[in-house]
């Protein structure tokens, strides 16, 4: 920094950089009356969420439909797959900087913007989990009793919350650059989006790891779990980041190009592929040798001793992956945007389910001691799980709307008040 | 704020359906009002955590980890849990710390061919530890299995008819104790360890509920408090050890912990002070002249999931 600091004319960022922050919460808080009407309803709906995680921790955990057999559900199924789609926005940043894809290039800030709200949910996903999020602080090395290496849940706070640093210092540091009028110095950023880019895998490898390390449940214990996270992951990111892309288009009036588009299209064929070939193995392996360690696959998959509550999820499951992978793989995805969004929802909610409920429940049934309860959430998970995916919605939406302006290549927008041009602005917030 | 979003405070908005004011200084203070709006909203959201806070008090909330408690800090939160006790379940309890004796090793053995399924070790831990009345909550589940089989899945814990019932045995799983516990290994915090006489242990004020112990143990041995306990004031049992049977808060994960509060004191654990058909053994497997050294040296024992690795201080046996 210090080279930066005594550089001339903008040497006194504890002055410039608060200014850049409230210039930002103002861009992002301005909009025609579709955008508050959208953050009134994601507020609505975060509120409702955080009301019943309250009563959640007054009242106990007895409040969810969890239990000593399955006892974990939504919350940690959900953070699985949040996770993923956290480490998918990597599959923009490694054609723009290993690849040069200039025009990816040009749109990589939304992948970064991604994780950063992914992993923001993902932190609430696993402190709603918690029965004292009073004692939080005993997990913050240094201060509580941080079991670090042993406990491969330390592993995972670790590299998701650098994640997060990495990504909100790359999507910072450009966006005050472009506030500054200046070019931002590659040394500043370029290695810590190349560290965000080994980063990516480890935070889905780490999760993984939490699951399939745990000898006493079968299902987990699979040395396949965390490639398929990936390639689950690399499907389910860039499917979101393409939908983002199409709304931009259609709400901001952005006339984003077709090229990323296409490449994350690409990416997805070959990735789809990846992840059904290993569904595919993995439940040969189960069904084939058959014996006991099957039967966690079998609730999953067919239901067993007459209990089957996620065999319809799954069979959605399977049959919306295998759809999407039909459109990505037909050549009219790329010309018609109605094929592309219905793949994108097909492969985003087939992993939801997969990688979400799918993978967290069937590993409780049945339970080490072969006891079969099913689990079906409360009402109240289902509202503190909607109240995190709204607030995450509206950091990302907070997040699109101040990098806006660099997406549409009007950065005067960002510039201090006298530069900006106000009839040009007004295209931005709406 | 004015100064820096003035012109972009306003003129966007000149689409049908737009319903912005124009003013920039009132738009500003319509977002201001929003802003408050929403954080009123937000406090009135998360307004039933005050009855939390009014019932946790900051000695708890600020309680070190066991190991570093001094023996002063250690009396002072003795007497602050016999309060809460009274105060909370009316009952006056005397809660105490057991330290592990030195040269002592603790194992369990049970004799299949005794045990009867009867159930009196499940309801004898219920009461000895202060379990939850509402779940009828025991760290024992039995399991009814057909002769002629090992496998689990074809056992039964929830039967409810005369025992022993006819080409059945029964199987009394509880924590095993394991020299290798994969469930201290995966806490995030060191909330739980293995203390020097084997007992695997749980701090109640240090855990943070994640549950994830409760996901690596391959015996079903850990249960987590879904909510506070409720136990009658003439119930409650008075004797209470810190790190075994005293009333454990809402929130947290717990475990059998072999009756420390007696074991420690050359007691024997509730369940075997219950059982009616001599099928439970316990002991000091460094003790020569132990019965379960016996046991162990003259029996083959087996233990469950032996493939695990999690070499268990719990045995089993058959002996006809």
């Amino acid at each position: 920094m210090n080279r930066e600091l005594s550089a001339p004319g903008q040497g006194r960022h504890w002055l410039s950089y608060p200014k850049f922050l409230v210039r930002s919460l103002a861009v992002a808080t301005d909009g025609p009356f579709a955008f508050y009407a959208w953050m009134t309803v994601l507020t609505a709906v975060a509120l409702v969420g955080a009301n019943a995680w309250a009563n959640q921790v007054t009242q106990g955990m007895i409040t969810t439909g969890m239990t000593d057999h399955v006892s974990w559900g939504l919350y940690i199924a959900n953070f699985t797959f949040m996770v993923g789609v956290a480490a998918g926005g990597v599959m923009m940043v490694i054609p723009a900087y290993l690849y040069h894809d200039e025009t990816m290039h040009d749109v990589v800030i939304l992948g970064e913007l991604l994780a950063i709200s992914a992993i923001i949910m993902c932190l609430l996903f696993v402190t709603v989990d918690l029965g004292r999020p009073d004692r939080f602080w005993h997990l913050i090395p240094g201060v509580g009793k941080f079991n670090f290496p042993v406990s491969m849940l330390t592993w995972d706070v670790i590299v998701l919350n650098v994640y997060l640093l990495l990504n909100l210092h790359v999507c910072g540091y450009l966006l005050y650059m472009k506030f500054l009028g200046q070019a931002p110095s590659p040394r500043w950023y370029v290695p810590f989006v190349l560290l965000s880019i080994v980063w990516a895998i480890s935070i889905h490898t780490v999760t993984a790891f939490l699951y399939c390390g745990l000898g006493g449940r079968p299902l987990w214990n699979s040395a396949l779990l965390a490639p398929r996270f990936l390639a689950s992951a690399f499907v389910s990111g860039p499917a979101f980041i393409i939908l983002t892309m199409l709304a931009l288009r259609k709400f901001a009036g952005l006339s984003l190009p077709s090229g990323p588009i296409r490449t994350l299209v690409r990416i997805i064929r070959i990735v789809i592929l990846i992840n059904l070939l290993m569904l595919v193995s993995e439940i040969f392996t189960e069904f084939y040798a058959g014996g006991a360690h099957t039967a966690s696959a079998r609730y999953l998959f067919l239901g067993l001793h007459g209990f089957h509550g996620l065999v319809p999820w799954m069979w959605t499951a399977v049959c919306a992956n295998l759809l999407a992978a039909f459109l990505f793989l037909h050549h009219s995805v790329l010309r018609s945007s109605l094929v592309l969004v219905a793949a994108c929802v097909f492969a985003f909610v087939g992993i939801w389910i997969e990688k979400g409920m799918g993978l967290i429940i069937p590993g409780f049934i049945p339970s080490a001691l072969h006891e079969i309860v099913e689990y079906s959430p409360s009402l109240i998970e289902w509202k503190v799980s909607a109240g995190i995916w709204a607030f995450g919605l509206m950091v990302f939406t907070i997040a699109l709307k101040i990098a806006l302006p660099v997406l549409a290549g009007r950065t005067e927008d960002l510039l201090p008040a006298a530069s900006g041009p106000a009839q040009e602005t007004g295209r931005v917030g709406s | 704020m004015s100064e820096t979003s003035g012109p972009t405070g306003g003129p966007g908005d000149r689409r049908p359906g737009a319903a912005g004011p124009t003013d920039p200084s009132r738009r500003n203070a319509l977002k201001g009002l929003g802003a408050t709006l929403g954080a009123a909203a937000f406090v009135t959201a998360i307004s039933p955590l005050r009855n939390l806070a009014r019932t946790t008090s900051p000695e708890e909330l600020m309680q070190k980890h066991y190991k570093e408690l001094d023996s002063e800090e250690k009396r002072a939160i003795l007497r602050r849990l016999e309060e809460e006790t009274k105060l909370e379940y009316g009952a006056e309890a005397r809660i105490r710390d057991h330290a592990a004796i030195p040269g002592t090793k603790f194992a369990y053995a049970i004799n299949l061919s005794l045990c009867n399924g009867n159930g009196k070790c499940v309801e004898a831990c219920h009461k000895e530890n202060n379990h939850d009345r509402a779940t009828n909550q025991s760290y024992i589940r039995v399991l009814e299995m057909p002769i002629g089989t090992m496998d689990m899945g074809r056992g039964n814990t929830t039967y409810d008819h005369d025992v022993p019932a006819k080409g059945k045995f029964y199987m009394p799983v509880q924590c095993q104790q394991c020299d290798e516990p994969p469930c201290t290994d995966v806490c995030p915090v060191q909330a739980t360890w293995k203390e020097d006489d084997g007992i695997v242990v749980v701090d109640y004020n240090w855990c943070i509920g994640c549950r994830y112990c409760e996901a690596a143990c391959p015996y079903h041995a850990r249960r987590f408090n879904w909510r506070k306990p409720e136990v009658p004031a003439e119930e409650v049992n008075p004797e209470q050890g810190l790190l075994s049977n005293r009333i454990r808060p809402q929130g947290v994960v717990e475990k059998c912990h072999f009756c420390l509060h007696r074991t420690r004191e050359g007691r024997l654990p509730a369940c075997l002070e219950a059982c009616s058909t001599g099928a439970r053994v316990f002991g000091n497997i460094l003790d020569p002249e132990s019965e379960i050294r016996w046991i162990l040296e003259n029996k083959r024992v087996f233990v469950l999931k032996e493939e695990l690795g999690t070499k268990p201080s719990f045995f089993y046996f058959f002996d006809k």
